[in-house]
């Protein structure tokens, strides 16, 4: 009897609790056609480095909407800052693939009108409706920035820098490996192991099923004895190429920028299995209470002047193809430096981060999740 | 004694419900202390009671592996899989570490400590408890970061292995390493509980230990260790417990195969975003603990706290 109660109880603060959001915002299925005037404020969740002086004060000044940001230590922290209270806190996310998935089937986030976005019709093909914010042709905000996660090899160890993740896997390289420490690193075995096992039967590197997940599993955990580290922050794979002992690992194109800088002589590989990668995404809440300024702000961050400027302060590539002239401007050669000058196939081949869901596409809901991911991760570690 | 308020409007008539309460509570200085210690004791049952309670409500329910809202149904699910690969590991693992650093603490801070209480001039000893918090100052992860310094494979132990012509270690990023680096960080809570009872035994002990013709070897273990018992025992509640709940060295100056149950709880937290099973699994150290305690308070361990 106490536990009906109480469950009624939950049921009738739930329903309050998304009515009273709800009867503040005149919302219809409709997408808006246009934008209006700015409410004079934006709140944003984003990474940090993401929303600095350089490019948010003239949007601001543009604008008149003054912008606050909350920023975020994980995938996960955005996710729960985006629904925690019913959501609405925060007008927008700069989600990355990993969490923006969830964010779309939580409801939590809001289509957006590209026709409303001009300058997204000079991002590169790829990411114009990539399968991490567009779901069903619907697109669930503006792509921002990415980055491939590269092989990271010093080349006074190897001659001849490897061409191929095996080398990660590579008994020879026993504790001379760092692997980052994230469950979504199942994947980088997944697309090693959708091309030297074709009989799993891989094809997308974040669908897979209980079979393909413990052959990556598998594979990983033979990986761990030659692991030297799983690092939690890029300094720490930094440390460990200058002084750790540590010449090959998985990593991301700001730690080869920042050791090269040092004179530490490495390389990021693509190998010939290709790579994953992440991709950003400014998503807008499904309750956002600033919505005009939120529309201004992904036309504004889409432009080629702003994205020029945070690929450099941030040391990853723009999905607006005209940014790179602008980096050439800013910064001599930065434009090939962060790869914002490569071909389209490139671009298509970089199998990008999204949140691996029971739904695999293939009408079978046979998929592991998230979550057996980050189990299986935590039993991969040890 | 507790005041009350009644004795200084002794013989002046006083207002009613004042001086009824003032009556009632003067044959009853109980009721008086009760009140006087109601707030910090209502802050207790607040902040910490509310808190492992709702920790242990936590735990008996489950969460939605998508969107990770906490289901409110009751379920025993995750105390079961607690019991599945790789957790049993890590709990041992944990365990162990935290026994390995606290026995280590023990047999470096005893002598410490007795030079300390007894042989150290006042001067000397001053500085030396001085040196020993000093590191306390100091924020740990700056501490944490200084051993992955120390340790690096061209850090600055192998440069003074190599000054002396021995072989380079090879200990960074292992369990090793976290070993040395939780002994080292949680060594002053050692050395602080077994010199407050090394300082309070009296001297005449030892004289009389001698009198009765007991070398010092056998006055060392007849009569200065027994007594220091309690202080080694609190000591190793901190050691003990301290290490049983830190996940950052782990992260930091550990490798793989190096997670603790902190470590767990973590990730749980963070990236599973699953808190029902981050709260079963934080009963762990608790259950570990309340053994650990029953078993020091024999000891009487709780004597020099």
């Amino acid at each position: 009897m106490k536990r009906v109660r109480l469950v009624h109880m939950l049921v009738a603060a739930g329903v309050a609790a998304l009515a009273v959001p709800a009867a503040g915002v005149t919302k219809s299925d409709a997408l808006p056609t246009s934008v209006g005037k700015g409410e004079g404020k934006l709140t944003l969740v984003a990474w940090e480095g993401y929303t600095e002086k350089q490019w948010v004060a003239p949007f601001e000044k543009a604008t008149g909407c003054n912008v606050t940001t909350k920023y975020a230590g994980s995938s996960n922290d955005m996710f729960n800052l985006m629904t925690s209270g019913g959501g609405g806190q925060y007008d927008m996310v700069s989600a990355s693939g990993d969490a923006s998935l969830r964010l779309i089937y939580a409801g939590a986030v809001q289509e957006v009108n590209m026709k409303l976005v001009p300058a997204s019709k000079d991002f590169f093909k790829a990411f114009q409706s990539p399968p991490n914010n567009t779901v069903g042709g619907k697109h669930y905000g503006v792509s921002l920035q990415f980055g491939p996660n590269v092989l990271m090899v010093n080349k006074k160890a190897f001659k001849k820098p490897p061409t191929t993740w095996g080398a990660i896997y590579d008994p020879k390289n026993k504790g001379k490996i760092t692997i980052p420490d994230n469950p979504i690193q199942i994947a980088d075995a997944a697309l090693y192991l959708s091309k030297t096992k074709p009989s799993l039967g891989i094809k997308d590197p974040y669908e897979l099923t209980k079979a393909q997940l413990d052959a990556a599993v598998q594979l990983l955990e033979q990986q761990r004895p030659l692991v030297k580290k799983y690092w939690a922050l890029a300094s720490d794979q930094i440390d460990l190429f200058k002084n750790g002992g540590s010449t090959i690992g998985a990593s991301w194109p700001y730690q080869v920028n920042t050791l090269r800088a040092a004179k530490v002589p490495v390389v990021g590989v693509i190998p010939k299995e290709g790579v994953t990668g992440w991709l950003d995404t400014w998503m807008l809440s499904s309750k956002a209470k600033h919505p005009n300024c939120a529309y201004k702000w992904m036309q504004y961050i889409s432009t080629p002047k702003p994205q020029a400027q945070q690929a450099i302060y941030f040391g990853e590539t723009p999905v607006n193809k005209k940014a790179c002239k602008v980096m050439d401007s800013l910064s001599k050669g930065s434009c090939a430096q962060y790869s914002g000058n490569k071909t389209e196939s490139y671009y298509r081949s970089i199998k990008f981060w999204k949140t691996p869901i029971t739904d695999c596409g293939n009408g079978q809901k046979n998929c592991m999740d998230l979550r057996a991911w980050t189990d299986a991760w935590t039993k991969i570690k040890g | 004694m507790a005041v009350d308020p009644a004795v200084g409007t002794e013989g002046s008539p006083g207002t009613g419900a004042l001086r009824a309460v003032a009556r009632f509570t003067w044959r009853r200085p109980r009721l008086v202390t009760l009140g006087q210690v109601s707030a910090p004791v209502a802050a207790f049952l607040l902040v910490y009671v509310a808190a492992l309670v709702a920790l242990l409500i936590q735990s008996f329910w489950t969460s939605d592996s998508f969107t990770g809202k906490v289901i409110h149904s009751w379920t025993l699910d995750n105390f079961a899989e607690i019991a599945n690969d790789p957790y049993p590991t890590i709990i041992r693992r944990t365990v162990f570490i935290a026994a390995a650093v606290t026995v280590t603490c023990m047999l470096l801070a005893f002598p410490y400590a007795y030079f300390l209480a007894r042989i150290a001039s006042r001067r000397l000893r001053i500085a030396l408890l001085v040196a020993t918090v000093l590191p306390l100052w100091v924020s740990y992860l700056v501490r944490v970061y200084s051993w992955r310094l120390i340790l690096n494979p061209d850090g600055a132990l192998n440069w003074w292995l190599n000054k002396l012509g021995l072989p380079d270690q090879n200990i960074a990023y292992t369990n090793w390493a976290m070993w040395l680096v939780f002994t080292y960080i949680w060594f002053p809570f050692m050395v602080l509980p077994v010199y407050a009872a090394l300082e309070r035994l009296p001297y005449s002990y030892v004289e009389a230990s001698a009198d009765l013709g007991a070398k010092g070897w056998t006055t060392l273990r007849r009569v200065i260790l027994p007594l220091a018992v309690p202080g080694l025992a609190a000591g190793s509640i901190f050691t003990f417990s301290l290490t049983l709940g830190d996940y950052i060295a782990p992260s930091l100056v550990g490798g793989p195969g190096s997670s603790l149950i902190g470590t767990v709880v973590f990730e749980n937290l963070g990236l599973a975003n699953n808190l029902p099973f981050a709260a079963a699994f934080a009963t762990i150290p608790l259950a570990i603990m309340a053994v650990y305690l029953a078993l020091m308070k024999r000891l009487g361990a709780f004597e020099s706290l």
